[in-house]
């Protein structure tokens, strides 16, 4: 091989390169605009909004349209800002996620290490309740929180999610506790141990990564969710995504952009917070759920 | 190993049968601190099926009526033109959405699987549309789509005086910025899934075709994409089930609109359950909904599960 040619692979390689990691960064660019349209917008004045290019950078950085999404901002006829909204939410998703983790870490439990005869049966019935599409139980669970008198109210969707959420969290318990030694929980009979015990002081301690991965993942998709939260709120129990759907439909008067823009970063901040740091186990918990049943 | 988990019940229960009654309970406690959840998933997903499944034969209107009418619904919800825009939105959506996630997450895994220096930057960016909600981000999609706000308007003043992008706004075209935003939301998540699927080959083929001399393309196309196979197929569940269920996604940026042009089932049986009174028809489109994804996940699931019986 001579020398000449060794240099043009060399210089192929280097263009190679190049272009992927052009072609990286413009697709990276793509993905943050609408993030950056958010922020960057929500940070100008209404004035301008109207005047300027949605991609420039503020002239003048104001805060104002973020007080008045948080403090006064109306949704329909109440001007009172999101942040009851925000504390509807964190009431809602604090609680269901509390639950839905525990009663998730024991099922898995029992369906990896005290089996019975059907015990597949029973998971895959479990596990089936995380694909439905949500609509097929909508019109049974508005009237059965109305029996249950939970009608409009927030305990009400914190049982809702805890109930729908029981697939997800059985699912990453049981294939975390499937790897988990027999025979500590063997020997651990041995002596004396019995099923609490084991749990608390056995499988429970060891449990750090999913827990973190299984809170994360509740936490995302109670927080976001829109459809429960639309369907069995009324104006005082709302969360935060149907307000902020709200705020931003509404038709009367000017429609403030920026006011908007803040408001659905508010929004979003709790969850964008916990992504960025501790994005791995986000992924980890959407994988979990995907790529091995 | 399995064997000796199931038979660990009994070692308990010789040593506690001084007191039958609470060797019972040991016998049974696992069964029993399972017991309330199963009930809750059987009462409130399988119960809850079959009661929408009767909801969608009965009369109800505005408020549910348990008198049975036969197909009545059904008949109504066929012949809603409404309906019929719904169904031919998801194919074009979910066919759409499919595929253009799959090839921008392989292409995406791909590009990242070069030894990139900021891989993991990189994959947060691509990934963070999934863990926001589309009402969140489906604020910034509506006025970047917007002629008179957005991309349109952006374009005029750098001085593309002809550029033209109204599909928001064209009841025609409308559907296809659900697409765009979807895929924008999903294909990052699409990109994790091949990318773990890419780093799980095995080496040494990859590397007995390298000394062979095959060009970097043909490795790609004869021997990794190939095996990527369950990916794809994991991928494929995900993505179908995801654009059945989309909701989020069309209330925040078209809102069914304009008129019913980007109507899809989930809104549609929404609208129609909680504000035009249908509940009937409500109901019958959501079975139809879950009839389609049980299509699909149950096969998968039964397949999965069967498989990590091995």
């Amino acid at each position: 091989m001579s020398a000449s040619s060794q240099d043009n692979a060399l210089r192929s390689a280097i263009y190679w390169r190049a272009l992927i990691y052009t072609l990286l960064i413009v697709i990276a660019v793509i993905y943050l605009a609408p993030l950056f349209v958010m922020v960057v917008t929500s940070l100008k004045s209404l004035d301008e909004v109207r005047l300027g290019n949605m991609m420039a950078l503020p002239l003048q950085i104001t805060f104002e349209p973020w007080i008045k999404a948080w403090g006064s901002a109306c949704l329909g006829l109440d001007c009172n800002g999101i942040n009851g909204y925000f504390w509807n939410s964190i009431k809602m998703t604090v609680p269901a996620v509390a639950i839905g983790t525990l009663l998730g870490a024991f099922n898995g439990y029992v369906l990896t290490k005290w089996r019975f005869k059907g015990h597949n049966i029973v998971f895959g019935m479990m596990l089936f309740a995380c694909f439905i599409p949500f609509q097929i139980v909508l019109l049974p669970m508005s009237q059965v929180l109305g029996w249950l008198g939970l009608a409009n109210t927030t305990s009400g969707l914190v049982m809702v999610h805890v109930v729908y959420g029981l697939g997800f969290t059985t699912l990453f318990f049981r294939n975390f506790y499937e790897a988990f030694p027999d025979e500590l929980v063997r020997a651990a009979i041995m002596d004396g141990a019995r099923f609490f015990t084991i749990f608390w002081r056995i499988l429970l301690p060891n449990s750090g990564p999913i827990i973190v991965v299984t809170v994360i993942w509740q936490f995302t998709n109670i927080w976001n969710d829109f459809l429960f939260g639309a369907s069995f709120a009324d104006f005082d129990s709302q969360p935060m995504t149907v307000a902020l759907n709200n705020l931003v439909q509404s038709s009367t008067g000017v429609k403030e952009y920026n006011v908007h823009f803040a408001g659905a970063i508010l929004a979003a901040l709790p969850t964008l917070l916990v992504y960025i740091v501790a994005g791995r186990y986000f992924v980890r918990g959407l994988m979990a759920g995907s790529v091995k049943g | 190993m399995k064997q000796l988990v199931d038979r660990a019940p009994s070692y308990q229960a010789d040593e506690k049968r001084s007191d039958k009654a609470i060797g019972w309970l040991q016998d049974h406690l696992p069964k029993l601190v399972l017991a309330p959840s199963f009930t809750v998933i059987l009462l409130f997903v399988y119960g809850f099926i079959l009661w929408t499944v009767y909801l969608s034969f009965s009369a109800s209107k505005m408020l549910p009526n348990y008198k049975w009418v036969g197909l009545e619904q059904w008949d109504r919800l066929w012949n809603t033109l409404t309906w019929s825009t719904a169904l031919d939105n998801l194919f074009i959506f979910s066919s759409l959405y499919i595929v253009l996630c799959m090839l921008i997450g392989l292409f995406l895994a791909i590009l990242l699987d070069q030894k990139i220096r900021l891989e993991g930057g990189l994959r947060t960016l691509y990934l963070y549309p999934m863990a926001l909600s589309f009402i969140v981000t489906g604020t910034a999609w509506k006025w970047f789509l917007n002629p008179g706000l957005g991309l349109e308007r952006t374009m005029h003043e750098w001085g593309f005086e002809n550029f033209k992008f109204d599909w928001l706004i064209d009841s025609e075209m409308a559907i296809y910025t659900v697409v765009i935003a979807g895929v924008w939301q999903a294909s990052g998540f699409v990109m994790a899934m091949f990318l773990a699927g890419l780093r799980g080959i095995d080496n040494e083929i990859l590397k007995a075709a390298q000394i062979d001399g095959a060009p970097a393309w043909r490795i790609y196309t004869r021997i990794i994409i190939p095996q990527l196979g369950p990916v794809f197929m994991s991928a494929f569940v995900v993505l179908v089930h995801l654009a059945i269920k989309s909701f989020d996604l069309v209330i925040a940026l078209t809102g069914g609109g304009p008129g019913n042009a980007t109507a899809m089932p989930a809104t549609f049986m929404y609208s129609y359950s909680f504000t035009r009174n249908q509940i009937g028809v409500g109901a019958s489109s959501a079975v139809f909904m879950l009839a389609i994804i049980a299509a699909i996940i149950v096969p998968y699931l039964y397949s999965e599960l069967k498989g990590g019986r091995k």
